[in-house]
């Protein structure tokens, strides 16, 4: 309907009802509803449910701060394993994986067109189906017996005798969950990273190069990196929540749940062992405010290091 | 000024390097880079490829052969034909995720571009607040939430209709943000040009900013369609009428149910019927994700 009035028709024939119609409420209004009522509300909801002993089946019962006190003070399988290997994983692959998306999406920006298509399907496919499921991939590949794709091509080279426990072992499971983190790290953030490099107009690259530009790490740093700094930020926000949320990779490794020694154990792993393993949704609930005023605090540091970010 | 012209003209090559026309012998150290990255992202798909279409007695073959020597539609036959038990022909679940996956394409890039012209361009009041909520929202992670939904979803009357699918993924924090971040780079000086030439904010929307965001409107429209396409938790949990029930949803039943060793074709099989349409829509939409701007005026 507005489509079809050109530019003067709407100049000319200014109403009141038009002026309502032109107003910036109407952009965000439908967002909002939606918004509020399937994303702030169960928000809302969930918090409330922190103070709360709620099993899912009788009405949730006001416990006040119990539940944050025993997470912080009883709850040792959350201050032993959970808390530090979630942090560690976020650490590793959030940085990791971030660069990782750069420098492909960098590599991908140089080549032509049609290649750099296949490139970027393949790159991006591990992200594109859901994480768990190609976890059963990897976990055929790393089979402790001799059954097992790697163990086969080793003992086929020689290089071992017998085949090795790849998923025994807590300190092998997290290596091998940090290989299929970073693995699957390249998604909408390297998506983000790649149109916004292809998007930088060469005239500032040959403006900069008559500048004196001399080499291509100039060319990063000083005009790539800095002509898309809306694409960075954003890259940067996917690759901190997208390591904070990961969950199950390990059990989905070992096939036991909890893993052997509760390695590879985080945060989510444990707020669904509490959700839908032990149905206390209260305490899951505290886990999650607790979970996300942790990854509020690293996005924080991140925009931080990053320096004079506007928001 | 002390270089001489001729090494300028020789430096600015470089910046053409982004975005080649044809292959040239300096990309060569790229692919030396990209092939071996690329063999370990490719594993996956092989494997389920090659599983898919692989028959029972090879699976159980040592040593194991990544590759089938003899190849079978065993393993798709049996998805399509076990359906007949539960009454609900196939072509059903395959029609209810294609609507939802629609559906929820058009109207969350619609609600999201919108909202994230608003939060760019225009003003309106608590619009920092609004902004501030939806980065929270991104980063809380939605465990705990099941729940919540459910009382939401059957206050509002919706549980067990279609819609069900549908409304919950509507609003995309993430969308928005990403919509909002490549406005942020359109220069201003376009929409002052646009709003003296007499246009209206729609029509702004519509024919300035619309078409100078399509990278990211078709990022958006993968990442719509994978929270859609793949999504079991609706059929689960908010849908009690088996016709409603989408694909995943009755390709989790069929491969939850079976032996792990025979169950693996089977469910190599439906990961690649999942798969292959988020492949398609990638190949469709990748001319918007590596489109180049350079061209349309901007900067």
């Amino acid at each position: 309907m507005f489509v079809n009035t050109s530019f003067q028709e709407t100049t000319t024939s200014k109403t009141g009802f038009r002026k309502k119609l032109n107003s910036a409420y109407w952009f965000i209004l439908p967002y909002a509803i939606f918004f509020f009522t399937f994303v702030i509300l169960l928000i809302l909801i969930s918090t409330l449910l922190s103070f709360t002993y709620y099993d899912t089946v009788n009405f949730p019962s006001f416990v006040g701060l119990r539940n944050y006190i025993n997470l912080l003070t009883q709850d040792t399988d959350f201050m032993q394993f959970a808390l530090p290997t979630t942090i560690r994983y976020a650490l590793i692959v959030g940085p990791g994986g971030y660069m990782l998306s750069f420098m492909l999406a960098w590599i991908l920006a140089q080549i032509p067109h049609r290649v750099r298509t296949i490139s970027a399907i393949i790159i991006y496919s591990p992200a594109l189906t859901s994480g768990v499921l190609m976890t059963v991939v990897w976990r055929v590949f790393f089979s402790g017996d001799n059954r097992g794709y790697l163990n086969n091509f080793l003992l086929n080279l020689g290089v071992i005798n017998t085949p090795v426990q790849w998923l025994q072992d807590p300190q092998m499971i997290t290596i091998i969950m940090l290989f299929v983190g970073l693995w699957s790290s390249m998604g909408i953030g390297f998506l983000a990273m790649l149109s916004g490099i292809l998007n930088i107009n060469h005239e500032i690259y040959e403006a900069a190069y008559i500048d004196g530009l001399k080499n291509r790490w100039q060319e990063i740093f000083y005009i790539t990196i800095p002509s898309m700094k809306p694409q960075m930020l954003f890259g940067a926000v996917m690759a901190i929540v997208s390591t904070f949320n990961a969950a199950g990779i390990a059990s989905a490794l070992t096939l036991s749940f909890p893993p052997p020694q509760m390695a590879g154990w985080l945060i989510v792993d444990h707020m669904n062992d509490f959700g839908f393993a032990r149905f206390e949704m209260g305490y899951a609930s505290a886990l999650s405010v607790v979970l996300l005023i942790i990854v509020l605090l690293f996005s924080r540091i991140a925009k931080r290091l990053f320096g004079g970010e506007k928001e | 000024m002390k270089k001489p012209p001729i090494k300028k003209k020789k430096s600015s090559y470089f910046g053409m390097m982004i975005n080649p026309e044809r292959y040239h012998k300096s990309q060569i150290k790229f692919y030396v880079i990209l092939a071996p990255v690329l063999l370990v992202m490719m594993l996956p798909i092989v494997f389920i490829i090659s599983h898919a279409f692989k028959p029972l007695d090879e699976l159980y073959a040592y040593p194991p052969r990544f590759f089938p020597t003899r190849i079978t539609l065993d393993n798709f036959i049996q998805l399509i034909t076990a359906t007949q038990q539960t009454g609900i022909p196939f072509g059903r679940y395959l029609f209810n995720s294609i609507l939802v996956a629609a559906l929820v394409i058009f109207l969350s890039l619609l609600l999201s571009s919108l909202a994230a012209y608003a939060f760019s361009f225009l003003n309106f009041k608590f619009k920092k607040w609004l902004f501030t909520a939806n980065q929270v929202a991104i980063m809380f992670v939605a465990v705990a939430v099941a729940v919540p939904r459910y009382i939401v979803m059957s206050q509002l009357g919706i549980i067990n209709s279609f819609f069900a699918h549908i409304v919950p993924l509507l609003a995309m924090p993430v969308g928005v943000f990403l919509l909002k971040q490549f406005m942020d780079q359109i220069p201003r000086e376009l929409y002052d040009a646009a709003k003296i030439d007499g246009a209206n904010k729609f029509q702004i929307y519509r024919m300035i900013v619309l078409p100078l965001v399509k990278p990211a409107l078709a990022t958006i429209a993968i990442l719509a369609f994978q929270s859609a396409w793949n999504n079991t938790e609706t059929s689960q949990l908010f849908i009690n009428d088996e016709a409603l029930k989408t694909l995943p949803y009755y390709f989790q039943t069929l491969t939850l149910g079976t032996s792990s060793i025979a169950a693996q074709g089977i469910s190599a099989a439906a990961s690649l019927i999942i798969f292959v349409p988020n492949i398609v829509l990638f190949i469709i939409l990748q001319k918007n994700v590596m489109n180049t701007m350079a061209h349309s005026g901007l900067k």
